[in-house]
């Protein structure tokens, strides 16, 4: 137990540090600096900042002093924003992103599991159908429209809802439906085939002969091995929040990471960039860590590390 | 392709040893076709696939304006006879842009698709062909990539490129071919060991002839159906791409473009985020239905 996690964690360090220098070499393959959109600077005045943040040192030592910040924990200073770093921008933004991305995986868990367990249950009966139907439209339709449209009708035409802004609780409901829409389609069509295969399976059959309700054989027997893929798509699930998140939060005005990378992308703040993809890496490398180990106390057919035959 | 050399005994003894699930035949591609045929969703989808193709072809051919005619006069009118999805606010015809964008949409996911597939093939026929110490090292550099979110490279790429077509399929070639890899090293994995590919070498045929002539046809099943998938995802992701700013540069656009740019206007005029958005769906169902038929038609064994 305790050789796999070592193993894991250095793996994972490995794969940071391959994503750290090839993002670092990519983004300083750009031509220009990240000054060269002001061309009114006068050149001494562009030395100086150049000078400040090191532009001028050879890139390989560029690049030492970035892994050694990397590694104290500090992701530089925003290029854009005088006097803030990237640090401070993730510990701000951050906490918002977590919760609305945490809400949008509770939602698509709450909805997408009874839904996948229904259809399979009523297979190839109209609920199936449904639920099929649905689940094809959710992967069919792109964030940003689904996020127009529930504004347009929710927020515009019936007044229910705020169209955006993260003040109230009312303002989160919209963002956290359009951002759970792909992965609750996904959780429930992967819900739904995995409870199918067991309920084809001998033990399902002795709980049946053994006279126990409907409900019991479902949810007491089948969902819980059942719901072992559906654990598995939690690292996935997390990367697609995250990018997911991207939009949403542009589309609702939603002060999260999400819409300060995109606004860094239309900037061209390399730095924030850089912090913000690192930071993401480091979370979904994290998430598919933690699967990989609570998989095996859910399977014991399972043994550690082994998931990948 | 091995029947060049009418090498009857293999053939004989494929047979008797009960592998024509491995070694598809002329027999595999015809029942195939059979099971695809009564899949409804599959032939409707690729029905629509087809239709489109041809409609984004001949269509701007056929039409009066261009993708790129500016009317200030006829901005933002609804749809009409003339105009039948209407127009955008510089008064360029929507339905001749949308039928552009399928242009761009489409190329985009099929070149994109097509580099994975070069890279993936070749990447995985190589790792699972020669096996060992070198299977060990590409696959655990597969895996590395694989544990970031590709998007997150894609996003990278195009802020160091400029916003483009032909950059984007490079992005999205170099980024996505991880999956192809995997899928192409399984097969050749399974296949490597079967006595048609010893046979072969007996006869002197080296690495690559092995891979590209024995090893790739007989996984060609499971590389169409990662295809079919992959190109969807590959529109997808361009329209994603369009809207935080970083798709096709204008006065080109793809659906993605069009529809962000609808976004903007749904207030006012909402048709011209309904035909792309439109678009966009549709296809996407017409590549889901198609794929998921593909699956059963090509694979039974992944059949649920």
């Amino acid at each position: 137990m305790l050789n796999y996690l070592i193993k894991r964690i250095g793996n994972s360090i490995i794969v940071l540090w391959v994503v750290m220098t090839v993002t670092f070499f990519l983004m300083h393959a750009i031509p220009g600096g990240p000054f060269t959109a002001e061309k009114s600077l006068p050149p001494a005045v562009k030395a100086n900042i150049e000078a400040r943040y090191k532009l001028n040192d050879p890139l390989l030592t560029q690049y030492k002093d970035y892994l050694a910040n990397v590694a104290r924990g500090d992701l530089g200073p925003s290029f854009k924003y005088v006097g803030r770093s990237v640090n401070d921008i993730i510990a701000e933004s951050f906490p918002v992103s977590l919760e609305l991305g945490l809400e949008s995986i509770f939602l698509a868990l709450l909805v997408g599991v009874p839904a996948g367990v229904l259809a399979a249950y009523r297979r190839s009966r109209w609920p199936d159908r449904a639920v099929n139907l649905l689940t094809t439209l959710g992967v069919a339709v792109p964030s940003f429209v689904l996020s127009a449209l529930l504004v347009e009708f929710f927020a515009m035409k019936l007044g229910w809802l705020p169209a955006a802004m993260w003040n109230s609780w009312a303002s989160r409901i919209l963002p956290a439906v359009a951002l759970a829409a792909m992965p609750m389609a996904f959780i429930t069509r992967l819900t739904r085939s995995s409870v199918l295969d067991v309920l084809g399976q001998d033990y399902i059959k002795t709980a049946k002969a053994k006279g126990l309700s409907t409900g019991a054989v479902l949810f007491r027997h089948a969902l819980p091995n059942a719901l072992i893929p559906v654990v598995t798509y939690l690292g996935p699930m997390a990367a697609g929040i995250l990018t997911g998140s991207f939009v949403i939060e542009t589309i609702f005005a939603i002060p999260g990471l999400g819409s300060y990378f995109v606004t860094s992308i239309y900037n061209r703040d390399y730095t924030v960039i850089l912090g913000i993809t690192l930071f993401y890496s480091a979370i979904v490398i994290f998430m598919n860590m933690l699967v990989d180990l609570i998989y095996p106390l859910l399977d014991p057919r399972i043994k550690l590390g082994e998931r990948e035959e | 392709m091995e029947k060049q050399y009418d090498f009857s005994p293999l053939n004989l003894s494929a047979q008797s040893a009960g592998q024509e699930a491995a070694a598809p035949s002329a027999g595999y591609w015809s029942d195939a076709w059979l099971r695809l045929k009564k899949d409804k969703g599959a032939m409707l989808g690729l029905g629509f696939i087809l239709l489109l193709l041809t409609v984004a072809i001949i269509g701007p051919m056929l039409s009066s304006f261009s993708y790129e005619d500016q009317n200030f006069l006829q901005a933002n009118l609804g749809p009409s006879a003339e105009h039948w999805f209407g127009t955008d606010s510089l008064g360029r015809d929507l339905f001749i842009r949308v039928l552009y964008g399928a242009r761009i949409s489409l190329a985009i996911g099929i070149v994109a698709s097509l580099i994975n597939l070069v890279i993936g093939v070749i990447y995985g026929g190589i790792s699972g062909y020669v096996g060992g110490r070198t299977d060990r090292i590409m696959m655990n550099i597969v895996d590395v990539l694989y544990s970031v979110p590709t998007l997150l490279y894609v996003i990278l790429l195009m802020v160091v490129f400029k916003p483009g077509l032909m950059n984007i399929f490079i992005a999205f070639g170099i980024s996505y071919w991880l999956q192809m890899a995997r899928i192409v090293r399984g097969e050749v994995l399974k296949l490597k060991e079967q006595e048609f590919v010893l046979a072969s070498r007996s006869m002197g045929a080296n690495g690559s002839r092995i891979i590209l002539k024995h090893l790739i046809p007989n996984a060609v099943g499971a590389i169409i159906v990662s295809l079919s998938m992959s190109i969807p995802d590959a529109i997808f992701t361009e329209a994603f791409l369009s809207f935080i700013g970083l798709g096709v540069s204008a006065p080109m656009a793809s659906w993605g473009v069009l529809a962000s740019d609808g976004v903007n206007t749904i207030r006012v005029f909402p048709f011209q985020l309904f035909f792309p958005a439109m678009a966009i769906s549709l296809t996407m169902l017409a590549f889901n239905f198609l794929s998921d038929g593909l699956r059963d038609a090509l694979d039974p064994k992944m059949r649920r």
